[in-house]
């Protein structure tokens, strides 16, 4: 039997995994295309300042996410003192009870702990382990670990290496902020401030400003007059140490043909614009790969949506080649965001042709807005405002007030509203 | 009755077999080397040729030998491990410094006798995750130098194995796989020629720490930034002692050698008086007056708070 077919390729459809400092984030995160979500607790956790879910939360939050046919994570990624660890047990039984769908662990004694205690809960190991090799990933599989987040520094070619002799679930960040060390491997902050960068402490010290300099005593020969030799001239940049942000939303198809099995966005410290509107446009991405690999093309409008939310210029830190200059942030800091997010969408009346907004920030009337949802696009100058009273208004002035909008699309409750700044 | 104090060893780190001579002198009961492949910010790269010299030598004065494989590896290095490890169970090395569970199945499988001492730097912090890799076969934890004395003799208090602490010398605090140093060069254009290797000396001064300075060096595994402090532990070395602690290291990185053998000898002096006498006649200025960078001496974390 001949066959001139080439084989079908099987594509496996990777889980787009999102960050979610609370409970409205998580809600928006999967409205607007994740397949799970990551959280953290009130405890075990690295993002001391994140928001972080009580158990109720939680519990709402996975109903709201299993309903909907996604996951959800907890993050339970610190590096452990002895003291750490008091009721860790009690904690992994509740986090199972209510549902959890795994938990994201650093500290073999989590591991450990998590295994004897609740051993039907899932457990990825944390990019905080700084995890580099097939080997190690091999050791772990055997020691029980359904999923594996890569160091940021492992590249595609090594992705692909680890697939071919591992079968394991291989979660990779595709967009975000990075450590500019291998995480884990940092305590700037702890000698620098007495902050436990890896107990959540971290006081970013690595994108602070320093200065250069050449240490002027040779050991063998002592001198009085010695000098510390700055190689920098007054009008350099200082020495810093700050990265660009991940971005490879031009580069999906590359993620998924190396076999990654969950493409993971970072920022549990963003916003909810930020969330909805990052997770949104690689939700297109991969689904517009999926559906027809071979005549993908992609869309450059992609690339414009995460532009409107803040970000650092972007980079692809060590996916294709070893990082240069390039890929840092030299100088003054500038953070790129276009557009505000100005009010959510929380209903819609189609006879009147109104929408009832709850403000995010200030929006007046001869302003021109762009409304944006999983399926909704378009952009107008508002024309009308009225308050929850039927009083015209020029303006909606105050946080969180609740305004009716004349729009001239239907738009769907949970859209955003957003302006450019 | 009188609690019988056992011996701890006095470990230290050797940049080359010259080094390794004096300080075999100067009283260390081990030796610890590496090459740069696989060992991590070590004093000097030993070649495996190197490595099996400083072997004989240091058995031929009953001294111990450990090998720093404790790097972190990318698929690349995995090609010549096993030969590595191979090599070094010929030269009978006494253990091997691991981190990557790589290394630990490698080594177990092809030369079960040498023993395996666990190092993650930065993440050696409790009891359970050392009782974990004793599980797994590792005969020592080292510990993170940012743990309490308190909970470094928590740790000793609840484990099987050997516990290794660090009583002398700088400290890793970043490490990067970038070159970080060399883009920052590369930035400002007009210092092309400088070079950010070890024998640069090179250090990073933050803007609001103007009177610390953070030595930085790059090598093979990317960028490293040492403490500004040199970790002194003579004048609480009984602390340790009497806590049991099995070995005590004094880290010769960036430490010129006759510094590091002046040390050697203090801390063997100190350690044979304490057991003998239950004094320590030492104190930091005898330190001072043999160092030659006035880098300031410091308990590291072993009295200090963190918060988090």
């Amino acid at each position: 039997m001949t066959n001139n077919l080439k084989p079908q390729r099987i594509l496996k459809k990777p889980e787009l995994l999102a960050p979610a400092g609370n409970l409205e984030k998580l809600q928006f995160a999967i409205n607007y295309g994740a397949d799970a979500v990551y959280i953290g607790g009130q405890q075990f956790g690295l993002r001391a300042k994140a928001g972080n879910f009580t158990f109720e939360d939680m519990e709402e939050g996975v109903k709201f996410a299993h309903e909907r046919g996604a996951k959800v994570y907890v993050a339970t990624n610190i590096i452990a003192h002895n003291d750490d660890l008091e009721g860790l047990e009690d904690y992994l039984k509740k986090l199972y009870e209510i549902g959890i769908d795994a938990i994201i662990v650093a500290d073999p004694a989590i591991i450990m702990t998590s295994k004897q205690i609740v051993p039907n809960l899932e457990v990825h190991l944390s990019t905080q382990m700084s995890i580099t090799n097939w080997q190690s990933i091999k050791f772990w599989k055997e020691e029980g670990i359904e999923r594996v987040v890569l160091a940021r520094e492992v590249s595609i070619k090594e992705i692909k290496e680890i697939k071919e002799n591992v079968d394991i679930e291989i979660e990779a960040f595709i967009h975000g902020a990075m450590c500019i060390s291998y995480s884990g491997r940092c305590v700037l902050s702890n000698h620098m401030t007495s902050r436990d960068a890896n107990r959540g402490g971290c006081a970013q010290s690595c994108r602070w400003s320093y200065d250069l300099f050449e240490d002027g005593i040779i050991e063998e020969e002592v001198t009085e007059n010695k000098q510390d030799i700055p190689l920098f001239n007054e009008e350099d940049d200082p020495y810093t140490m700050s990265s660009k942000d991940l971005c490879m939303l031009e580069n999906i198809p590359d993620m998924i043909e190396a076999g990654v099995d969950s493409l993971k966005i970072e920022g549990r410290m963003k916003s909810v614009h930020y969330v909805a509107t990052v997770v949104n446009a690689y939700r297109h991405a991969i689904d517009a790969y999926m559906t027809d690999p071979e005549n993908y093309k992609f869309d450059p409008a992609w690339i414009d949506e995460i532009q409107k939310a803040s970000h650092r210029p972007l980079t692809r830190a060590f996916y294709y080649n070893h990082p240069t200059l390039e890929d840092q942030i030299y100088g003054k800091e500038t953070r790129l965001r276009k557009f505000d997010f100005v009010g959510q969408v929380m209903s819609y009346d189609e006879e009147t042709g109104l929408a009832t907004i709850q403000q995010r920030n200030n929006f007046m009337v001869g302003q021109e807005v762009e409304f944006f949802g999983p399926n909704t696009k378009f952009t107008q100058v508002i024309s009308y405002i009225e308050d929850e009273e039927g009083n015209k208004l020029d303006a909606a002035r105050h946080p969180l007030q609740m305004v009716k909008v004349k729009v001239d699309q239907a738009v769907m409750t949970n859209d955003m509203m957003r302006k450019e700044n | 009755m009188m609690q019988e104090t056992r011996h701890p060893e006095l470990l230290v780190t050797a940049k080359d077999i010259e080094e390794i001579k004096q300080l075999i002198d100067a009283g260390a009961d081990a030796i610890n080397i590496g090459g740069e492949e696989y060992g991590l910010r070590m004093p000097g790269n030993f070649t495996l040729e190197m490595i099996g010299q400083a072997t004989e030598l240091a058995h031929s004065h009953g001294v111990k030998v450990y090998v720093s494989m404790n790097a972190l590896l990318h698929n690349d290095h995995l090609h010549q491990l096993e030969s590595y490890i191979k090599t070094l169970a010929e030269f009978k090395v006494d253990a091997i410094v691991y981190g990557d569970p790589a290394i630990l199945l490698t080594a177990s499988q092809l030369a079960p006798e040498i023993k395996l001492h666990w190092n993650t730097e930065t993440t050696s912090t409790n009891y359970t995750t050392v009782n974990y890799w004793a599980k797994k076969g590792a005969t020592r934890a080292v510990l993170a130098r940012e743990l309490s004395l308190e909970e470094v003799i928590d740790v000793k208090k609840h484990v099987q194995i050997e516990v290794q602490a660090q009583i002398h010398g700088l400290t890793c605090i970043f490490h990067s796989k970038r070159t970080l140093v060399s883009s920052y060069l590369d930035h400002i254009t007009h210092q092309e020629e400088k070079k950010a290797s070890k024998e640069s000396n090179l250090f990073l001064r933050e803007h609001k720490r103007p009177d610390e300075k953070y030595p930085v060096f790059e090598d093979i595994h990317g960028t490293h930034i040492m403490s500004n402090d040199e970790i002194s532990m003579i004048e609480h070395l009984n602390l340790l002692i009497d806590a049991g602690i099995d070995s005590l290291k004094i880290e010769g990185l960036l430490l010129p050698t006759d510094y590091l053998v002046y040390l050697t000898k203090t801390y063997r002096q100190a350690i044979d008086l304490y057991l003998e006498k239950q004094e320590i006649p030492f104190n930091n200025e005898e330190i001072e007056k043999a160092q030659k960078n006035k880098r300031p001496l410091t308990t590291g974390f072993y009295f200090k708070e963190q918060i988090y």
